[in-house]
């Protein structure tokens, strides 16, 4: 009897490369983990992180006068010496945060009953139904809502047609008001849904204890329900602040206002794009202090 | 696999196609002199033109199926074409220096900037069939030519005029005033175009009302110019002026009623035409206006120079130019063109003044705001394109 000869009496020396390879990372779990992150933090380092470089340096960068063009590397402070030597882009900062802080605390009173009637007092069917009302605006496109609201606003539109029987005239599409009532019902879902997830955790036992110890319906809220809703309403407030600081569609189609982004936009686009960049620093910076109070009032500690 | 193979065959086209590019220059010394992106023919097309166009420039029926001059364009020349509105002559400068298009049409405060840039490539009329019907009057203009070479060809030129609701403003003003000192009669109902381009339009209106500030051109003005221009554009936010940035959005203040005068392009005004609840008319006031005189050019970088300069051709065509000039409402740019336009709109060339020099007289096309003065004369000094951003910035962010 022999040894039958064949494709199998060779087999270690014909391991396929894919063997080989995947036998290597068995051996090695480190360089598993590494190849696998390698990937998805390549493309943020490199593209994410890559481009606000880019910008950042964009700032400090030097440009042609005539033709637009950017001098790379030609240092320079011109353009955060233009934006600090004129008040109006400090008014058009504050014009933005103010709004932004003002749309922030309407989403919460906005938010507040309905994602609680949604998560303590609705029957199932009714809470599926109202899951849906909430997510159903964001189906829609940005701008077909924001045109909408156009048509509502506008002197002739149909705000000025309700309350013609009162005497009062249409808001027009020149009143700051617009942005903050826009602005508002854009983002209102990105705060009904935190807080309705954590007022969801919140175990009935909690409440009963209360109760049982006196509490009434406002006391139970201040010192039970709202301590542990704070997580949920920072990560809300993340989404409307910072939906909000950013956006310059909204000031421009229905309040005719100019915001950051109108500036950043206005002067990328007339190639001024030093000031642009430098400018755009600034949502960067008041963004990084919102997360770290955020984050000291736990919004990320549920993640 | 079969994309890394697609990607291999591609990799080795693109060797291929560059060593050939490579032997083919060494062979011919002479083509080193030439400038950038200059073609000595004009082949098949690539496949693609990428455009950056003003709204309206590039229409394939999707409005109105009787004005399309690019599907049958795509057909012919097998290149398809994408486009970009651009929201403003330096908005058209950045996209282009994107280096993601072949080219564009222009307005002169763009294309000078471009031309001494290097972004665009002077173009050789002599592949151009159709580049000889043009009027003489659109040619080698400081706007389109440097040193005696044409960087482009031109599109079509018009005025920015005032438009009215004849509802709301009943005698048809002749001058400016209704959107300046008179506009307290219309608070709140005056549209003004939101670019910094426009402080030139204040400047105009300060060249008939005073003169003693010896304004000579709109476009380049000294400190005591500037802050006269800008003290009227005040008075103009203060009477409640409403800016818009693009032609729709104007386009439904006015159709709402909102709106009931303000600075336009024709192009707006035929779209009202067409809105059943409001009337508008518009006039070229007597203090003459800010305009365009528009060019086609391509970039140097172009992708597609041979497709370019089909559309080039094409847009320079009697039928294209009828079509595209009619639409947008401006002066066609030959005499062809305008027997054209005839089918599509009577007396057109009669209404947009397209042969009257002494009409365009009146218009100062688009232009640079230029430190020097965009003179020889040294001992002045105007403020520049940055200062009048800042201004505009300034003035509307209050």
């Amino acid at each position: 009897m022999s040894i039958p000869e064949g494709p199998r009496a060779n087999l270690p020396q014909r391991r396929s490369l894919s063997r080989r390879v995947t036998s290597w990372f068995n051996a090695h779990p480190r360089a598993t983990l590494r190849t696998l992150l390698a990937g998805p933090l390549g493309w943020i380092g490199l593209v994410y992180l890559g481009s606000l470089l880019v910008l950042l340096l964009h700032a400090f960068w030097a440009k042609d006068s005539f033709t637009g063009k950017v001098e790379p590397f030609n240092w320079t402070l011109d353009a955060f010496i233009q934006i600090a030597s004129n008040p109006v882009y400090s008014t058009i900062a504050l014009r933005t945060i103010g709004i932004a802080l003002l749309v922030t605390i309407t989403d919460v009173l906005l938010a507040l009953p309905i994602a609680y009637y949604m998560a303590r007092i609705a029957s199932p069917r009714k809470r599926g139904l109202l899951l849906v009302a909430v997510t159903m605006p964001l189906w829609a496109s940005y701008l077909v809502k924001v045109y909408a609201w156009r048509t509502i606003l506008q002197g002739n539109g149909f705000l000025g047609w309700a309350l013609a029987p009162f005497g009062i005239e249409g808001p027009g599409l020149s009143e700051i008001t617009n942005a903050w009532i826009v602005l508002s019902y854009l983002w209102l879902p990105y705060m009904i849904l935190p807080i309705y997830a954590g007022l969801e955790r919140i175990p009935n036992s909690l409440l009963e204890a209360s109760a049982d110890l006196g509490g009434r319906a406002g006391m139970t809220f201040r010192r039970v329900i709202f301590p542990q809703l704070i997580p949920a309403l920072a990560a809300g407030s993340i989404f409307t602040f910072s939906l909000s600081l950013g956006d310059y569609i909204v000031p421009d189609l229905v309040a005719d206002a100019k915001f950051i982004g109108n500036v950043i936009y206005d002067n990328s686009a007339l190639g001024n794009f030093p000031v642009a960049a430098a400018f755009s620093i600034l949502p960067v910076v008041v963004m990084i202090g919102y997360l770290l109070v955020t984050r000291r009032l736990g919004a990320f500690d549920s993640l | 696999m079969k994309r890394a193979k697609g990607f291999a065959l591609m990799a080795g086209l693109a060797l291929l196609v560059a060593a050939c590019g490579g032997s083919s220059t060494s062979s011919e010394p002479a083509s080193s002199e030439k400038p950038a992106g200059w073609l000595e023919s004009v082949g098949a097309g690539e496949g693609a033109l990428n455009l950056i166009i003003w709204e309206g420039y590039a229409e394939r029926g999707a409005v109105d199926p009787a004005y399309d001059w690019v599907t049958g364009f795509e057909a012919e020349t097998g290149c398809m074409v994408n486009t970009t509105s651009m929201t403003d002559s330096a908005n058209g400068v950045q996209l282009l220096q994107s280096g993601e298009y072949d080219g564009g049409s222009f307005s002169g405060d763009a294309s000078v900037r471009l031309m001494k840039a290097g972004d665009v490539a002077p173009v050789n009329v002599g592949l151009l069939a159709n580049y000889p019907n043009v009027f003489g009057g659109l040619k080698d203009k400081a706007h389109n030519s440097m040193d005696g070479m044409p960087y482009g060809v031109p599109h079509g030129r018009g005025a920015n005029v005032l438009m009215w609701n004849t509802a709301a403003v009943t005698t048809a003003p002749t001058s400016w005033d209704p959107v300046w000192e008179g506009g307290a009669a219309y608070k709140g109902k005056i549209s003004v175009y939101d670019s910094s381009i426009y402080i030139a339009d204040a400047a105009i209106h300060l060249m008939a009302t005073k003169p003693e500030l010896g304004i000579k051109d709109p476009y380049q003005l000294n400190d005591e110019q500037f802050a006269a221009a800008i003290a009227l554009l005040e008075v103009q936010r203060d009477n409640g002026a409403v800016y818009w940035g693009t032609a729709a959005d104007q386009i439904t203040s006015f159709a709402s009623g909102d709106l009931v005068v303000g600075t336009t392009w024709q192009y707006q005004a035929n779209m009202l035409a067409a809105e059943p609840a409001i009337k508008v008319d518009t006039t070229l006031p007597a203090e003459g206006s800010t305009g365009w005189s528009d060019t086609w050019m391509m970039a140097t970088k172009a992708a597609h120079p041979n497709c370019m300069y089909l559309w080039m051709d094409h847009m320079m065509s009697a039928e294209a130019n009828a079509q595209a000039t009619v639409w947008f409402g401006e002066a066609p740019t030959s005499e062809a063109a305008c027997e054209a336009a005839e089918a599509l709109s009577p007396g057109h060339c009669d209404q947009f003044h397209a042969t009257d020099e002494a009409y365009f007289d009146k218009v100062w096309y688009w232009s640079t705001p230029q430190a020097d003065c965009a003179d020889d004369d040294a001992a002045t000094a105007c403020k520049d394109q940055d200062a009048w951003v800042e201004a505009w910035t300034t003035l509307r962010g209050n």
